[in-house]
């Protein structure tokens, strides 16, 4: 308990002095993440609602190899890109091994099933309700996914973030792609790693209230979102 | 209710326009969706300025005659033409495959479903997208927007979300994107099923008024009253097939066969 109480109050001392450290891990661990979900949110969008509207034949295998890709954990990500990246891999030459472009090659990788898995489904839900209107309108099935897209809108933003969730908490592709350079590719899932290896259990979970109050603080901003989505409804009716 | 009787809005001045134009015609027309026949060997062809009653007890197969007159459903055998030279009668049926006809012309069309589907977007950007998937230029469109809104009484709300507006709003707005498209065939499907009094009678009354405009309206209903008030032709579907297709005048005052007399009477018995 002790321990507890001593690296929250540690965590809002490195907050309240901006430690130069903590802030460089935080930037860098939002920078990896954000782009990481910047990109799989191209992709992975883009993917979900062709999968929705898109039938050939197979199509039901690669549905099914998206959402067992759900599960696809991050360390063998890690170990993928790594292999692809090393000197000896396919795209060695580009010489990104432990640098921050290979965490979000990582990162981008682990999020795009996500994404694309979830989106589907909020496009095929939708689809069900308001595609044969769409199709009477003149929309085409790529349209009508665009659009349904754009009508999930919140459930698309909860994706996304959820996306995030996954990248800026996960630990085993960075290390494995980013190598915990201090200074170079340390976020904070790596930092708190190393941190509980060296013993100092007050640092690791200062680091991991941080952490915690970043992904804390933006799904705050969604619910604060939805809820303003709501509210505007509920005077307006 | 005795159908029987005049409704005290019965149009008497609709005839049904049998020297208009043939706009689209369905031949031996059947539709199968696994091992459910839905529509079985349909021929109707539908006029310019019709306005025709689709009526049948649930599961008649109303919906899909409607949607596959509005191209939303394929045809399992059968035709589905809108070339004048084939509507006139010149061919036999299934004679002529539609891809092999010379330059024939879609009639352009708008759907009205029971339970409309607007974007989480504002009533106005709704009108908007609507028109842009029709290819109205923008020029066009913001014209288009105003005559709609102001048509469907919608101009006050034009910036509110579609998703707070009340029932009988949301189906005036469909209607008012489907008009804003300029069809020449307006199908709607039972319109007016889960609008209150009040809203089903607002709604009906701009249904009157678009028809009155000359738009051929193609419905699908189970409130007969409101057949009798709309409509000039009415068909009556029973298990898939056309079993009565007769002027409204004729429909509601002329012998039938036993289950849509059985129909009018409400005494449908569920088998």
């Amino acid at each position: 308990m002790s321990t507890v109480s001593e690296s929250l109050s540690l965590a809002l001392e490195l907050i309240g002095r901006a430690d130069p450290e903590l802030t460089r891990i935080a930037a860098l661990s939002l920078r990896v993440s954000g782009s990481a979900c910047l990109i799989g949110a191209v992709v992975g969008l883009a993917l979900g609602a062709w999968l929705a509207v898109a039938r050939f034949p197979g199509d039901r295998i690669v549905v099914w190899g998206l959402n067992t890709l759900l599960a696809l954990p991050s360390v063998v990500v890690g170990l993928l890109v790594y292999l692809l990246l090393s000197r000896a891999g396919p795209l060695g030459a580009l010489g990104i091994l432990f640098t921050p472009t290979a965490m979000i090659v990582a990162q981008s990788i682990l999020v795009v099933p996500l994404i694309a898995a979830l989106s589907r489904r909020l496009v095929l839900t939708a689809l069900r309700e308001g595609g044969d209107q769409l199709r009477s309108m003149g929309a085409g099935s790529g349209m009508s996914a665009v659009l349904l897209l754009l009508h999930e809108r919140v459930g698309v933003l909860t994706v996304l973030l959820t996306a995030f969730g996954r990248a800026v908490a996960e630990v085993g592709a960075v290390m494995v792609v980013g190598g915990n350079i201090n200074g170079v590719t340390r976020v904070m899932t790596t930092a708190i790693a190393l941190e509980t290896s060296k013993g100092d259990l007050a640092l690791a979970l200062a680091l991991g209230f941080v952490l915690l109050g970043v992904v804390g603080i933006i799904n705050g901003a969604l619910a604060w979102m939805q809820q303003g989505v709501s509210r505007s409804a509920e005077v307006l009716a | 209710m005795n159908h029987r009787e005049p409704g005290p809005s019965a149009g008497q001045d609709r005839v049904l326009p049998i020297a208009s134009k043939p706009l689209l015609s369905l031949r031996q027309a059947s539709v199968q969706f696994g091992a459910v026949r839905a529509l079985e060997n349909i021929d109707l062809t539908l006029h310019a300025g019709e306005r025709l009653a689709l009526v049948g007890a649930n599961g008649s197969g109303k919906t899909t005659l409607l949607r596959l007159l509005h191209g939303l459903v394929p045809l399992s055998t059968g035709e589905r033409c809108w070339d004048p030279r084939s509507l006139a009668g010149s061919h036999p049926a299934g004679s002529h495959p539609i891809a092999a006809r010379p330059s024939p012309r879609q009639p352009t069309m708008a759907m009205v479903f029971q339970r409309p589907f607007l974007l989480n977007l504002s009533v106005r950007n709704n009108l908007r997208i609507a028109l842009w998937l029709r290819g109205v230029g923008r020029a066009e469109r913001g014209l288009r927007i105003r005559q709609a809104l102001t048509r469907v009484g919608l101009t006050a709300l034009a910036d509110r979300p579609a998703g707070v507006l009340s029932g009988g709003q949301q189906q005036r707005l469909a209607l008012g994107i489907a008009w804003a498209a300029q069809p020449e065939v307006l199908f709607l499907d039972e319109p007016t099923a889960s609008l209150d009094p009040s809203a089903k009678r607002e709604v009906e009354g701009l249904i009157d008024e678009l028809a009155r405009e000359g738009l051929t309206v193609v419905m699908t209903t189970h409130n007969l009253g409101q057949a009798k008030r709309l409509a000039t032709r009415v068909i009556y579907l029973e298990a898939g097939r056309l079993v009565v297709d007769k002027p409204v005048v004729s429909f509601f005052s002329e012998a039938l066969p036993f289950a849509a007399e059985q129909f009018l009477q409400g005494e449908l018995s569920w088998n």
